[in-house]
């Protein structure tokens, strides 16, 4: 019986260098969606170690938490389980990839309708929104890295936006730097 | 034209979709009369004025009501269904 | 003519360029007209309709007439301004509208035709034949008028669109912007300062005017160096602020590389701007006066005068008269001597006036006359005690201000005549957010411009909840605006108002004679203000003169609007990033690469790429592939990527109640494991989608939709959870794309499975209708026995990382069995030989009845679309339903999209019968098939009809039958 051999959706895709700025593959071990049901998210909060409130991103026992719709939170990291809420593996349904360098907002901003500056979206906040025509959800990682994601299905979409605005920010860092 | 999500704040329109009158949220009861289901489906005001519209942003999968005005743009306020129909 | 010394140049970076072929040099930070005026050339284009020579009258973004073409092939830009594009080494620039050269242009006859060329010409003479115009008539006009052409070549897309937010918006980089940025951003708001031009200084850098001790110059250096060392502020260079949109949404044009020779780098980028306040610091745009021909090349603003004076250290002439109504013509004249350049006359209206100057000075006196033809000679002026003829290269004409104020049309806003200043000034509140201030305002005076700029800074910071910081503003100069009150000059002759559409004063004395008095009306008459500059320079002045005419007052006559965007936008900004792959994502489910590899034709589905069909050696066209797929299935087995369908996870204590709502069936009594086919309605009564629900467990269901209606039913599922019924505890999440689901059908599909799978898949275990869990090779799988073919059929689910691997697996094992791949074509043959339907049937127009699946809307509970289904015209038999087709002659193809009509009635739409919507060969029963809607359709089975296709020349008779043409019972299928 042959193996079946798992394929990251990003095979050999990733990396990609461009000026300043680095797009890698960020996949997590396993990404689970959690929905507390009615009345629960208490007795939730208190079996994973946490739950985010809009647009927050918070450590729980399984890995980091995000919150992406009402009353809905993606938990990347190890697997998660709990029996006050519905629970959906989502591991193979979303594409995570980082975007990391000094002009990671500015390609972003090539691309999505949100407000990236520090006011609005600070470190370890999330938000989901647009990404080019696809919906994403995007998190600030670190001062100058994101981390994106898209349905599985339009990585390679995702890809050519991300790398097209790269290639755009760097050729205008060129054209207003030295000559 | 920008928009404020219930769950995610403010953001841009091209988040949004449009999805009619707040008054699809008022489904009669199942047995109600022909006439109900009538107004309900089919009747709408066209004001320039006021109105109370659902959008659904995308993104994140929430429904809202805008309280909006037709004649100058302005947003009023937006909430839930739940808020909406309290 | 270039002056010696001072200006923004760079003497010392000379730059080469070529006009209409012959090379030019200039300085950096020329632009093509200065350095084209440096060079003594003036003619840079041809008017729109009587192709009249004209020079530039303007140094910016409101030039009408110097429009050339710069750049070559697909990467040229026809109608750039001039006055606007900055020079490079390389760069081509061409002249428009003329044949066969700049200075000879044949079609310049229609100036002499003129008299027969006014408004409303085209109207009163191309009305008859009617006939004549589309095909003799528009083509010779549009010919011969015209700006300059596209290259007709794709464009590359190479520019950009981006997103920006900020606190505080400020348009203008003038004496009020700055004062208005500075003020903001030192109390600490985040600002973005966007100016038009290559840098920031407005008027201030082509003024010659002092701020405290400093040029105007110096400050507006120091100004923006001080800027754009703070973190907090933005400063956007060459970008033009195009249109105001609700809740502080700004359009923007940057031109990011159109300066340098065409690179890597994007041309433009289309921003959208988003500021939750906004100060728009404009400024003014200088008008002209309206006397006799006026549009000689040579004669250009006084405003624009100074600034190729002082910034570009260029004289449009070696003589130059200066022509006015207020101040700014003494200072023209003032400025033009300091220059050494000599100051033919200084023509003042004003009979008051007084000159101090070196210079031949003329109060009380126009110009009524002009010489020359591809560039002023001399002009004649009518003086207190006759007229004089002047000699002259160049005449520079102050005409007064008006606000640049357009910005505040966008939403609507209609601008208001203030006496005291002769001109129009922005309404009050026209943008919410937006405050207008400095001469955008009316405020004329370098001090009022800069204490206005702090009031509105302060303003707008007061309303962003920060406190303002005492800032330090120069001293400056504080003239009093000396209202001009001189619109147009009574003498013969043509006085140009429009520019680049040709319309002069007479043009809208005639509009009022025959009573097109509303501005409205004048406008689209004399086409006046309906050319690429939008009537910068002539809407007020064109109101003046209309006004005169009607004998009204100004503000009695009406008022002017501007439309977005305030500059032309190229398309290719607009819709910089969407072509191609930017179009719209594509989906690519995970046996893509193994089916590009086989040479299957992908065809989309809403985003997805699916197969059409697995070609094998030998075969010549899709029928033969498609062919043989459908006969692999019923007779062996196949495998088909079916991921693309929606998935829903619905879990909860409300989970059933919930599908019970949105389905027309019933699936709180679904036993655990098993699967049932659903029906979704909309509200109206109408299917909406349909698919498959299977239970996972107690409180736990997975819906299957559609490929096309996944999104929609997710956004209705939604409605219903958030909007109808959020008392029931019920969550929904889309697993589409976390599985890679297979079909596996035929025959053999079960021995397929049992060759892969680590537990055997008995009809006991998995009986038609259930789902499973299994294995293969350690990976848990889902399977499910569900059939859309008629074949007994499973579709195996494995996590999407798995799925190219055990796609790889299923069609190397379906091959070893004597099956394979099946395409889209094949599936859909398969299920319309089963009379399965698709959203070619449902396709928004059809009810339950209407597709004979009136018994799966339960009589005992209440579903969404139950009540509108049940009206009368929704019920009754007579309706279109759908019926199984097939033509009596086999070979013939009933194409979805004819009629069906009663044998021996007229092919006409009225006696339609019905009409078809899915059609094949089938290779199983050897005939052409079809599925259409058929008035009492289930009622005339065995009737001949007479199908008619009259877009594509069809005619032949059909016979009604049952839909489900192939394996009626079932048998096949449930095994
Ligand atoms: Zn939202």
């Amino acid at each position: 019986m042959a193996d079946l051999i798992a394929r990251p959706a990003t095979h050999g895709l990733l990396p990609i260098e461009i000026g300043s700025v680095v797009l890698e593959d960020a996949q997590p071990e396993a990404i689970t969606w959690i929905a507390p049901y009615n009345r629960k998210k208490s007795a939730v909060t208190r079996t994973l170690g946490g739950f985010p409130g809009p647009g927050q991103v918070v450590e729980v026992k399984a890995g980091r938490a995000l919150s992406v719709g009402p009353g809905q939170a993606l938990i990347l990291g190890a697997p998660a389980a709990c029996d006050d809420a519905a629970v959906v593996d989502q591991s193979d349904g979303w594409t995570v990839v980082a975007l990391d360098g000094a002009a990671a907002r500015d390609v972003l901003a090539r691309l999505t309708p949100l407000d990236l500056r520090d006011s609005a979206l600070s470190e370890n906040a999330t938000a989901r929104t647009l990404l080019g025509h696809m919906t994403a959800s995007i998190t600030r990682t670190g001062p100058y890295r994101y981390e994106l994601m898209v349905f599985r299905s339009m990585t390679q979409t995702l890809i050519h936006e991300l790398t097209r605005a790269m290639k755009h920010v760097a050729a205008r860092a060129r054209l207003s730097g030295p000559g | 034209m920008r928009l404020t999500c219930p769950h995610c704040g403010e953001r841009d329109l091209r988040e949004f979709a449009y999805k009619g009158d707040a008054l699809a949220l008022s489904r009669p009861e199942a047995n109600a009369e022909l006439q109900a289901w009538h107004e309900y489906l089919h009747i709408r005001d066209n004001p320039a004025g006021p109105t109370r519209e659902l959008w659904y942003h995308t993104p994140c999968g929430s429904w809202m009501v805008a309280e909006r005005d037709t004649a100058t743009h302005a947003v009023h306020r937006t909430m839930t269904p739940a808020e909406a129909t309290k | 003519m270039r002056i010696a010394t001072g200006g923004l140049i760079d003497r010392e970076k000379p730059i080469r360029f070529t006009f209409d072929g012959k090379p030019v040099t200039g300085f950096a930070g020329d632009t093509v007209a200065s350095a084209l005026l440096a060079n003594d050339i003036l003619l840079m284009g041809r008017s729109f309709k009587y192709h009249r020579p004209r020079g530039p009258v303007t140094a910016g973004s409101d030039e009408p007439n110097a429009l050339v073409t710069v750049g070559e092939g697909a990467e040229a830009r026809p109608n750039t301004r001039a006055t606007c594009q900055e020079i490079y080494d390389g760069l081509t620039v061409t002249s428009q509208n003329r044949w066969p050269s700049l200075r000879f242009d044949a079609m310049a006859v229609n100036d002499l035709l003129s008299p027969f060329l006014a408004a409303g010409f085209y109207y009163k003479t191309f009305m008859w034949p009617r006939a004549f115009w589309e095909k003799l008539y528009e083509p010779i006009i549009r010919r011969a008028a015209g700006l300059g052409a596209l290259s007709g070549q794709p464009d590359p897309d190479r520019s950009e669109k981006a997103f920006a937010h900020c606190d505080l918006l400020v348009i203008g980089a003038g004496p009020a912007g700055l004062a208005a940025a500075l003020t903001a951003a030192e109390a600490g708001a985040d600002v973005i300062l966007a100016t038009e031009d290559t840098r920031p200084g407005g008027r201030l850098l082509s003024e010659t005017v002092t701020l405290g001790d400093q040029t105007g110059r110096e400050w507006a250096d120091r100004m923006a160096a001080r800027l754009a060392a703070m973190g907090n502020v933005r400063v956007m260079a060459r970008t033009t602020v195009t249109g105001v949109y609700d809740s502080g949404t700004y359009g923007a044009l940057e031109r990011v590389a159109e300066h340098v020779m065409p690179g890597e780098a994007p041309p433009t980028c289309f921003w959208r701007l988003v500021a939750r306040q906004a100060i728009l610091a404009t400024g003014a745009l200088e008008r002209p006066i309206a006397f006799p021909m006026n549009d000689r090349p040579g004669i250009l603003s006084a405003a624009a005068t100074r600034t190729y004076l002082n910034r570009y250290a260029v004289s449009p002439g070696a003589r130059v008269a200066v022509f006015g109504n207020n101040d700014d013509a003494h200072r023209t004249a003032t400025d033009l001597a300091a220059a050494g350049v000599t100051v033919a006359a200084l023509i003042d209206t004003r009979e008051d006036a007084t000159s101090d100057g070196a210079w031949p000075f003329y109060p009380g006196a126009e110009v009524i006359e002009t010489q020359g033809r591809l560039r002023l000679e001399g002009l004649t002026i009518r003086k207190p005690g006759g007229t004089l003829r002047i000699g002259a290269d160049a005449l520079a004409v102050a005409g007064g201000w008006n606000p640049a104020l357009h910005l505040t049309c966008h939403m609507n806003g209609r601008p208001v005549w203030q006496e005291d200043i002769a001109a129009f000034v922005p309404t009050a509140n026209a943008i919410p957010g937006l405050t207008p201030c400095g001469a955008a305002l009316g405020t004329f005076s370098t001090a009022g411009c800069l204490e206005d700029g702090r009031r509105a800074a302060e303003a707008a910071l007061d309303a962003l909840g920060h406190s303002p910081k005492p800032i330090d503003l120069p001293d400056a100069e504080d003239t009093p605006y000396s209202p001009p009150a001189t619109w147009a000059v009574t003498a013969p002759g043509r006085a140009w108002l429009d520019l680049q559409n040709d319309v002069t004063t007479k043009d809208v004395h005639l509009a009022a004679r025959e009573n097109f008095r509303s501005v409205e009306h004048m406008k689209r008459y004399t086409t006046q203000g309906m050319a690429t500059d939008q009537g910068k320079g002539s809407n007020v002045t064109a109101l003046a003169i209309l006004a005169d005419a009607t004998g009204r007052t100004i503000p009695e006559t009406g008022t002017t609007t501007f439309r977005p965007p305030y500059v032309p936008v190229p398309i290719s900004s607009m819709g910089a990033g969407h072509a191609g792959k930017g179009f719209a994502p594509e989906r690519f489910t995970t046996s893509h690469e193994a089916s590009t590899a086989r040479a299957a034709p992908m065809i989309e589905a809403g985003l997805w790429y699916r197969p059409s069909y697995f070609p094998v050696h030998g075969e010549k066209t899709w029928r033969e592939s498609c062919d043989r797929e459908v006969r692999m299935v019923r007779e062996c087995v196949g495998v088909s990527d079916v991921s693309t369908l929606g998935k829903i996870d619905i879990q909860g204590p409300g989970a059933a109640e919930f599908l019970d709502l949105v389905y027309t069936g019933t699936f709180s009594t679904l036993k655990e494991g098993r699967i049932r086919y659903g029906l979704m309605l909309r509200e109206d009564g109408h299917v909406m989608d349909d698919g498959t629900t299977a239970r996972l467990g107690p409180q736990h269901y997975l819906m299957t939709t559609t490929t096309a209606a996944a999104g929609p039913v997710m956004a209705h599922l939604e409605f219903v959870a958030q909007g109808l019924r959020p008392d029931l505890d019920v969550k929904l999440t889309s697993v589409t794309d976390h599985w890679a689901q297979f079909a596996v059908a035929g025959p053999r599909a079960r021995d397929l499975l049992n060759s892969l799978l680590e537990e055997e898949v008995t009809d006991d275990a998995v009986p038609f209708m259930s789902c499973w869990l299994a294995t293969v090779s350690g990976v848990p799988v889902r399977l499910y026995r569900i059939s859309f073919s008629g074949e007994r059929g499973y579709e195996i689910a494995v996590p999407a990382r798995y799925g190219a691997a055990l796609w790889r697996l299923l069609v190397a094992q379906a091959e070893s069995l004597g099956g394979g791949a099946y395409g889209i074509e094949a599936l859909n043959v398969l299920r319309i030989e089963k009379g399965f339907i698709t959203h070619a049937e449902i396709h928004g127009r059809t009810t339950a009845y209407d597709i004979g699946m009136q018994a799966m809307m339960s009589k005992t509970k209440d579903f969404i679309g139950k009540a509108a289904a049940a009206r009368p015209g929704l019920t009754e038999s007579t309706r279109e339903r759908l019926v199984g087709l097939r033509p009596r002659d086999p070979a013939n193809m009933p194409l979805p999209g004819g009629f069906l009509f009663t044998k021996g009635e007229t092919p006409s739409r009225a006696n339609a019968q019905g009409y078809v919507t899915s059609a094949c060969w089938s290779p199983t029963l050897e005939t052409h098939l079809a599925l259409g809607f058929l008035a009492s359709g289930p009622e005339r089975m065995g009737e001949t009809l007479r199908f008619t296709d009259h877009l594509r020349n069809r005619d032949f008779e059909v016979t009604v039958t049952d839909p489900v043409a192939f394996d009626q019972d079932g048998g096949r299928m449930r095994g």
